[in-house]
């Protein structure tokens, strides 16, 4: 087991504290953008697929990485956009409306 | 590795750092609606950084296809993320199936590239990623489909069906756990891709509309978990991360459905829900039910001081967010005091409701979580339910027998008067009947919702002429 492997896994744990410390105090309004919006951050697996497109070790890999790059890319464009649009759509009433 | 080399990794990974912080902030800025949209610039600012640092890497040799395939997702994302409110909880599901969808197809090519020399515990990763991957992959797509409604959204159930899951992912694992000891077996890898795609398909197959919210939830769960397990992989600390983040937010999701549901993190772990129509429907005699007209309605809503609207999945079907805006404003013009009472799983997904009344320009500060608005129904005059059926059945705090007894629920009974519109007496979806139509304080409206609560605005309007 190499020390990479094990460096992830404190990543990994201490990320997941952060994670459920941040999120919990997420207000239950937003769920539904929350959820939009770590569907685009996972989709940082983008980089992933970017290095084995890019590298082109065989087609097999290559062909793999393309459609991982469309799929990731996908993910990444429209998560951030719907979340966008869904957040500017919460207003409150203090600002009084004409 | 040539100093020069060992520099522009340096600068990734100090991108990549960066890029961290950033996602970070991006999910602390969501706890509140003012700060939410920097929390969308931060992540889009760590994604452009992540993702141009990337492209630094020494290993790369073909930016042609790089570009491509950038573009063409690019202009798949852009549609998918200019649906209509509405279709959002597809939307989600669907993602959650091309996140996982791309974590696979890298794992697996990754596995072809290392073959066979595979440590241990690098074989123990790629297959957890290949495995959760494409369950999550096929799995998103059956809740896709479900929530478009191109799929039956009943629940599909057959005896046995929990020991041919389980036993579907069990050989999946052993698989996976025999690579792990001979990572020279190949010919095993494809019967660990393949597997999980038929277990995702199976695993919803039983669940029904209403139990979707939890479901997305724990299909977001397994989505950041799988690219988690591709962080370690492809060695980036930065997809470690985010796959950490999303994977907890989706646990933490779930929990918090579980919870609204009343059911165990096991049972729903196990995919053992949907279950519950099957005791439902027994025992009804003829109870006595008063309807009212719309006009009766807008008499008994301008009448009073406080209303609280319970809205549910039926609204968002019957699209009647926007006409339920006008009640709410003809009501408020009339001094009533209008806020509405919102339930963790209402809707198809977590809240799915709070998008659907912000997108009619309801104030955000209108809308009450179940336990801060429920100690306020006593003192309502009017408590109005629009589509919403199990999240009020009284049912839940009192009858042992009931399959959803002890599930939290608003506690609109005990509002002065309470109006629920309603198709027609039908039991809801999930075939359980609900005392609280029967009770003497409460009026049917029967309708659709949006031409109903059309014509109270109508009525109330004409009432001030």
């Amino acid at each position: 087991m190499n020390s990479a492997l094990i460096d992830g896994l404190f990543v990994f744990m201490l990320a997941g504290f952060i994670g459920f410390e941040v999120i919990k105090r997420v207000s239950p309004l937003l769920h539904t953008p929350l959820m939009s919006l770590t569907n685009a951050l996972d989709a940082i697996a983008v980089v992933g697929a970017i290095v084995l497109v890019g590298e082109h070790k065989s087609n097999f890999s290559f062909i793999l990485g393309v459609l991982a790059v469309i799929a990731a890319t996908s993910n990444v464009v429209g998560g951030f956009l719907i979340t966008d649009r869904m957040l500017k759509m919460f207003k409150s009433s203090r600002p009084t409306k004409p | 590795m040539t100093p020069e080399f060992a520099g522009s990794q340096y600068i990734i990974e100090i991108i990549y750092l960066i890029a961290s912080v950033l996602f970070i902030l991006s999910l602390r800025w969501m706890s509140a609606p003012k700060t939410a949209r920097h929390g969308v610039w931060a992540g889009e600012i760590g994604m452009v950084l992540a993702i141009a640092g990337t492209l630094l890497h020494h290993g790369i040799v073909d930016y042609k296809w790089i570009f491509i395939a950038l573009a063409i997702g690019s202009g798949i994302g852009v549609p998918l993320g200019l649906v209509q409110m509405t279709a959002v909880p597809q939307r989600t599901a669907l993602s959650h199936a091309f996140g996982a969808f791309c974590v696979t197809l890298v794992g697996t090519a990754e596995f072809y590239l290392r073959t066979p020399d595979v440590p241990p515990f690098m074989m123990a990763v790629i297959c957890m990623e290949v495995i959760l991957g494409s369950l999550t992959f096929t799995g998103s797509l059956m809740a896709a489909g479900k929530l478009q409604e191109v799929l039956p959204q009943r629940p599909i159930t057959y005896k046995g069906q929990n020991i041919v899951n389980l036993g579907l992912l069990a050989v999946a694992i052993a698989a996976g756990v025999y690579l792990v000891m001979h990572p020279g077996m190949k010919q095993l890898f494809p019967v660990m891709v393949v597997i999980p795609l038929f277990f995702g398909v199976f695993m919803i197959l039983p669940i029904g509309g209403a139990d979707m919210p939890t479901v997305i939830s724990l299909l977001n769960s397994y989505a950041g978990l799988s690219a988690a397990a591709m962080g370690f992989v492809v060695q980036s600390k930065l997809l470690i991360i985010a796959g950490a983040l999303d994977g907890s937010s989706g646990f933490i999701l779930s929990v918090i459905m579980c919870k609204a549901m009343n059911r165990s993190f096991t049972n729903v772990m196990f995919g053992a829900f949907g279950q519950v129509q099957a005791s439902a429907a027994a025992g009804k005699e003829d109870r006595t039910v008063r309807s009212a007209t719309a006009e009766e309605a807008a008499g008994i809503l301008a009448a009073a001081n406080r209303v609280v609207v319970v809205p549910g999945y039926g609204m968002a079907v019957a699209q009647a967010q926007h006409k339920v805006r006008e009640l709410y404003d003809a009501l408020t013009k009339r001094g009533v005091d209008v806020r509405f009472a919102i339930h963790p799983v209402a809707g198809r997904m977590p809240g799915h409701m709070n998008v659907l009344l912000a997108e009619a320009d309801i104030p955000y500060d209108k809308l009450i979580e179940m336990d801060d608005i429920n100690g306020d129904f006593p003192q309502t005059d009017v408590a109005l339910v629009i589509g919403a059926n199990d999240v009020t059945n009284p049912a839940a705090r009192t009858d042992q027998s009931s399959p959803i007894f002890g599930m939290p629920i608003l506690d609109v009974d005990k509002a002065r008067t309470v109006m629920v519109i309603k198709r027609s007496m039908n039991p809801g979806f999930a075939g359980i009947d609900n005392p609280l139509y029967y009770l003497d304080n409460t009026l049917m409206l029967f309708g659709d919702a949006k031409a109903f609560v059309n014509s109270i605005v109508h009525e109330l309007a004409g009432n001030a002429h």
